[in-house]
């Protein structure tokens, strides 16, 4: 009863109209449903990052050191010296408000601070007082402001409201990248130990163990053990996945919520299929791992020493394994550390070959510098020199739509492969809004570490404007399968479409390959491999 | 003229300020880019905003003698109302703008009004059962978003003791006939 409001409380807060002020005297306001909890300082302190403790997001007092603010002077000055970009960043834009409207959290909130180019303006305006001799001057005529705990608390509200998507950075005439100021602005608040426990636990855990979920490598076999069952009995062959096998040709690396999460789970087993489908027809040796059991990197969210940290792994094992080269499954932010940061940060990569499809021929000269080819890419070229048998209509209950995950499209320019592949294994395909696909595809709202569940609000809203586009095609298309080449996407999209249009499902794209591929001594396949009766095909069987 | 078709042609500028009031309710910034933004795809919120509104205001003004359309106002309710459930409005401010629709049309019918007191009453009393149906609407919402919250902890918790082995299934057979209870 004591949260009850009383009566003139009530009354008081029923002025429909919001308080005209600029966005400096808008003091911020920490809601529920729009944060994720604190770390938990045990994740913190594993990962030896500074200040671990007990903090509460709703609390006046963050337990913050006492000389935080010189810490974090500290920090800006060092990385304003070491990231020449984020220098630039602070200097050159011009507001012209480009970036504004582009922000899904800023579409979905209506909140102003989710602009972009305001968001980056929380830390402008410091860089200004801090860094400049018009801030010191001018003061905030000049746009600048001195920090305090409010503006601290504005920066970690607002920062963990960014999915790091870099939309907003496609319509920047300066190309200015808010997802690098946002990188940049968390990693200062992770040296006052203010990470998000969805993001620190993770990232701990993968420090331990290899993958996010602190899956131990028993554990990580036991699971794929248990799709080799489903699979028998859904396709009628017994696959057998090799595990750490040393000269295998390709080392297989995935987010590990392929292997624990549906409808992920589904997407891992389409890979079961497909690579057994290639050691039977072409020989071709590929090897998962239970120690790079993780493609998905958290410590990207954290600091850049974090993530080159996590993601060593990946080089380490193809070394110890002495494969050829790493073939990557679907997931997004992990290929955007792969593609920018991986050789630089973990290389050089002497110890593999350019990767060469020996299958086709084919040279992914992309994957040069890595030596890491995306999953998309290689079935598309499986699948344009024909190496790959397929039944496209066990697809036709299917009108699908394909989501760009962020991080592949905007990261990595991979934009027809993805729609070629589904093209060739669906019947019915349906492409949204040309102004909310391929380079400007709008993120899920759960990217980068925002997939919680405590911050649904949040989540829902910034979803609104990709479901908004899978509104349209589901009621002019009768589009039921949102395809998307993501383990977010495939973890957040389902709730997503639950609560805007539930009437659409959510797959992968190796999930939709492995229904449509013909495999070497299958059974008549009246399901799809999530065990669902494949309509037509049950009543022909019983029919017989 | 029939009330019905007074409000047929003000329509237009009745929406229009609807509109503008609704798109009020969020901060000045934000109601610009609302108002400003026409594509639905780069304004969902205003496109949805519009069409609802548009799409209510037909079923209010329609025809006075009988009973209003419930499932069809509810069905142009849900739109907008779905999205206001998860913006930071109080309950208070996601469905209160229906009632903007009664000063609007006093102010917009002004003269027209005259000696038509009792279909105003009667639409009065419709964009007060809109009000109600728009309650339901945000309150289901609502309990959408605790559900969809308690399913995401409910189907993490529950894999992970299944992969664990922790979790048996009920026999398909009769369960007397392996424990017989003595």
């Amino acid at each position: 009863m004591s949260e009850m409001p009383k009566p003139k409380e009530v009354l008081s807060g029923l002025d429909h109209r919001p308080p005209r002020k600029g966005w400096m005297d808008t003091p911020v306001d920490i809601r529920k449903g729009m944060y994720c909890y604190a770390a938990n300082p045990k994740s913190v302190e594993y990962l030896g990052l500074p200040h671990a403790r007990e903090w509460n997001p709703l609390d006046d007092d963050w337990k913050l050191p006492e000389n935080w603010q010189e810490i974090l002077h500290k920090g800006f000055k060092e990385r304003l010296d070491r990231f020449r970009s984020i220098k630039v960043f602070m200097d050159i834009c011009v507001r012209c408000g480009a970036c504004a409207d582009k922000c899904h959290f800023f579409i979905g909130t209506g909140d102003p601070k989710n602009m972009p180019v305001l968001r980056a303006e929380l830390l402008r305006s410091i860089y200004r007082n801090d860094f400049t001799l018009s801030g010191k001057i001018f003061g905030k005529l000049s746009g600048s402001r001195k920090m305090t705990v409010e503006v601290l608390k504005e920066w970690w509200y607002y920062l963990f409201q960014c999915s790091e998507c870099r939309r907003c950075s496609v319509f920047c005439p300066y190309g200015i990248d808010t997802a690098e100021i946002t990188i940049f602005g968390r990693e200062l608040l992770n040296l006052l130990g203010l990470n998000i426990d969805w993001i620190a636990t993770p990232v701990a855990n993968c420090y331990r163990t290899g993958n996010h979920l602190g899956i131990q490598p028993h554990a990580f076999k036991d699971m794929l053990d248990f799709f080799v069952e489903d699979l028998e009995e859904m396709v009628g062959v017994k696959v057998e996945p090799s595990f750490n096998k040393k000269g295998a040709d390709i080392l297989f690396i995935t987010p590990s919520g392929d292997v624990f999460a549906d409808p992920g789970t589904y997407t891992a087993m389409g890979y079961m299929l497909l690579f057994h489908y290639l050691k039977e027809r072409y020989g071709f040796d590929i090897t998962w791992s239970t120690y790079a059991s993780e493609g998905g990197n958290f410590g990207f969210f954290t600091s850049h020493e974090t993530m080159k940290r996590l993601n060593s792994k990946m080089y380490a094992e193809a070394k110890r394994l002495g494969v050829k080269w790493i073939l990557g499954g679907e997931c997004g932010h992990m290929w955007r550390v792969i593609h920018q940061y991986m050789e630089t940060m973990n290389g050089p990569t002497d110890f593999l070959e350019e990767p060469v499809n020996p299958i086709t021929g084919t040279k992914f000269e992309n994957a040069r510098s890595t030596k890491m080819v995306h999953i998309a890419e290689f079935l598309a070229d499986l699948i344009k020199h024909d190496k790959l048998e397929l039944d496209k209509s066990r697809n036709d209950h299917l009108k699908v739509t394909f989501h760009d995950s962020c991080n592949p499209a905007r990261g990595m320019g991979l934009f027809e492969e993805p729609r070629y592949v589904i093209r060739n294994v669906c019947n019915h395909f349906y492409d949204m809004p040309a102004n909310t696909i391929r380079e400007q595809t709008f993120c899920c709202g759960s990217g980068s570490g925002l997939n919680a569940g405590e911050d649904m609000e949040l989540r829902l809203t910034g979803a609104l404007p990709r479901a908004n586009a899978v509104k349209y095609v589901h009621e002019k298309f009768g589009v039921n399968m949102l395809a998307c080449v993501c383990a977010i996407d495939r973890a957040a999209l389902p709730t997503m479409t639950e609560y805007w249009v539930p009437e659409v499902d959510v797959t992968g794209l190796s999930e939709l390959v492995a229904n449509a591929l013909i495999v070497p001594g299958q059974h008549d396949r009246t399901t799809d491999l999530r065990g669902e009766d494949l309509p037509g095909r049950e009543e022909e069987e019983d029919g017989e | 003229m029939p009330l019905e078709k007074i409000l047929e042609t003000y329509k237009n500028a009745i929406l229009k300020r609807w509109f503008e009031a609704v798109a009020q309710t969020y901060p000045a910034e934000t109601a610009r880019f609302l108002q400003g933004q026409q594509d639905p795809f780069a304004n969902p919120v205003g496109g949805a905003t519009r069409t609802s509104l548009e799409g209510i205001f037909d079923q209010l003004a329609g025809d006075l003698a009988v009973d209003m359309d419930i499932e069809a106002i509810a069905a142009h309710l849900d739109p907008v109302i779905r999205i206001r459930a998860v913006q930071s409005f109080s309950p208070s401010a996601a469905v209160g703008f229906v009632f903007f629709l009664k000063k609007i049309l006093k102010e917009e019918l002004g003269q027209e009004s005259r000696g038509r007191s009792e279909l105003l009453n009667r639409l009065d009393a419709r964009i007060d059962d809109t009000a109600l149906v728009a309650f339901n609407i945000y309150m289901k919402c609502r309990e959408k978003v605790f559900q969809l919250q308690s399913n995401e902890m409910r189907n993490r918790t529950f894999s992970a003791f299944q992969r664990a082995g922790l979790v048996r299934d009920v026999p398909e057979d009769d369960p007397d006939k392996n424990n017989p209870i003595e």
